[in-house]
């Protein structure tokens, strides 16, 4: 049994606010449906399937089913962090395929900036219940000095450089300065990522993503409700997701789950890395694109710090536009968790919606991919694979 | 308030009591498998690796090298956290480096076990300084 082509994306919405102090949580879920299902051409009473995360208020969805009045025939809140929001897509076509539902709503919607949250520098308590607490939170983890542990070693084996890395936030920059809802608009130069102040060796602040709130949302239905929608047709072709961990210890930083999500995905899609027209690649640091890009098939590992740099990914000069809205390093990074943005601006390049200084020409193959968790210790990829169909 | 980073107390549980108690007698345990022979950290009941629940375990000569580190800046008193793998062994453990210079560390480079109190009556965690 394969997904492929048995489910498209209808609708997409990614909510312009950065900071939404005013705003509830579930209002915030409930105004990104409404954006996905406006653009889709649907309302809320044609929701037949709900997927939420972790960032979702209440137990699971039902706070959120409740409160958007939903009646639904499937849920599934499957939650890997901010790689959550591509595994429900995979997810919805899945379910979609076996007849469990045919319109499904997927929501994320986040506050950590008004909240003050220092979402990267703080070490996170995930509970004496959780076995690996122990023997971790006294050493001060925080996400940006797992990620920099990463990329020290991936400096270490293969010789990559900051320079490489500041290339990375450099491209993001270029194409944020198009976007008006951009957190950072303003281009910068690998000059001004290795001046910015180190967080955490090797990583500099200008090698991490912002902090927003927002949320964002899409929409997946089946074939015959796509052919009945006056909206372009982006299908569901394939997909892959795969979690990694410490292998009892066997600590291997220099590789992610990507690995394995990203060949499931081009082998049940049919196509190459080499075809793809416009990449979405999770950016919650310049480190975690790059390696995703080698475990992607894009280059090979080792070989990334040379495919980022002098522009590969800025779209109309390199070869591999990548993150067009300006990503999480620039645009944003809405609850902490920036796998919705990358499936929602991967739908406006196969629309031909993005915005014209960085819409790719002829985009009709576009990936999606995102990590959740950290990519250090415990984390998940999910993988998708759109085309454009006519 | 002080700029010294306190360093929380590990909650223990039985299924971990004895690598604790280790570390209060200035030993580092590590759990191996009776059934495959691997070892693996953090310790469990089951191995990681095979699944058996036959595991036990056995002193570490505290040596080891860097795997990977991150000096952390953004507080007023930086600190190393590092992956550290334990001589004759496949297994990475995370930790501190202790008693060095910050600007002089490197993967690859040697370090030796430094028990290091935490905060309250908690057990006290094993970190690492350069041999």
């Amino acid at each position: 049994m394969t997904l492929k082509g048995k489910a498209y994306i209808a609708g997409a919405y990614e909510h312009p606010t950065r900071k939404a102090a005013d705003k509830s949580l579930a209002q915030l879920h409930a105004e990104v449906a409404k954006g996905a299902l406006e653009d889709a051409g649907l309302t809320k009473d044609d929701v037949d399937g709900y997927f939420c995360a972790g960032d979702a208020p209440g137990l699971g969805g039902l706070s959120m089913i409740d409160y958007m009045g939903l009646k639904l025939r499937h849920i599934d809140t499957t939650e890997t962090g901010g790689s959550s929001y591509v595994i429900h897509v995979a997810h919805a076509a899945q379910a979609i395929a076996e007849g469990k539902c045919k319109i499904a709503l997927i929501t994320l919607a986040g506050k950590p900036r008004s909240s003050g949250e220092a979402t990267g520098t703080k070490p996170r308590n995930y509970g004496n219940d959780s076995p690996d607490v122990a023997f971790e939170l006294p050493f001060g983890p925080t996400i940006v000095n797992n990620y920099a542990m990463c990329a020290h070693r991936h400096m270490y084996e293969f010789g990559t450089t900051s320079e490489q890395l500041a290339w990375i936030k450099v491209a993001a920059s270029h194409h944020a300065q198009h976007n008006p809802n951009a957190m950072l608009q303003k281009v910068v130069t690998v000059e001004d990522v290795i001046g910015s102040p180190v967080i955490a060796d090797p990583l500099h602040r200008l090698d991490c993503c912002v902090i927003s709130d927002g949320g964002g949302a899409l929409v997946v239905v089946a074939p015959e409700i796509a052919a009945k929608l006056d909206r372009p047709k982006v299908r569901i072709i394939g997909a892959g997701e795969a979690p990694k961990h410490q292998m009892g210890g066997r600590v291997d930083l220099t590789y992610s789950a990507a690995a394995a999500s990203g060949p499931a995905a081009f082998a049940e899609a049919g196509v190459r890395p080499s075809d793809i027209k416009y990449a979405s690649i999770y950016d919650s640091f310049t480190i975690t694109v790059l390696i995703q890009l080698e475990d992607l098939g894009f280059c090979a590992k080792g070989e990334g710090g040379k495919f980022v740099s002098d522009g590969n990914l800025i779209s109309g000069v390199g070869k591999l536009p990548f993150n067009t809205d300006g990503g999480g390093l620039c645009n944003n990074h809405p609850g902490n968790r920036g796998g919705i943005t990358k499936v929602i601006e991967a739908v406006r390049q196969l629309r031909g919606e993005a915005h014209p200084a960085v819409q790719v020409a002829n985009c009709d193959l576009a990936l999606a991919h995102g990590t959740g968790g950290s990519l250090g210790t415990r984390h998940a990829a999910g993988t998708v694979i759109l085309e454009r169909v006519e | 308030m002080s700029d010294k980073r306190t360093i929380p107390a590990p909650h223990v549980e039985e299924e971990t009591r004895p690598y604790w108690e280790g570390l209060r007698d200035g030993k580092l345990l590590v759990k191996h498998c009776r059934t495959c022979e691997a070892a693996h950290h953090y310790p469990r009941s089951f191995c990681p690796h095979c699944g058996s629940d036959d595991t036990y375990f056995k002193e570490s000569d505290g040596r080891g090298k860097i795997y990977s580190y991150s000096v952390f800046r953004a507080v007023p008193e930086p600190y190393a956290i590092a992956y550290v793998t334990l001589a004759g062994t496949d297994i990475s453990m995370m930790t501190n480096i202790v008693n060095c210079d910050l600007d002089r560390l490197a993967i690859g480079q040697e370090v030796k076990l430094c028990i290091v109190d935490t905060e309250g009556d908690g057990p006290p965690v094993p970190m690492f300084e350069p041999v």
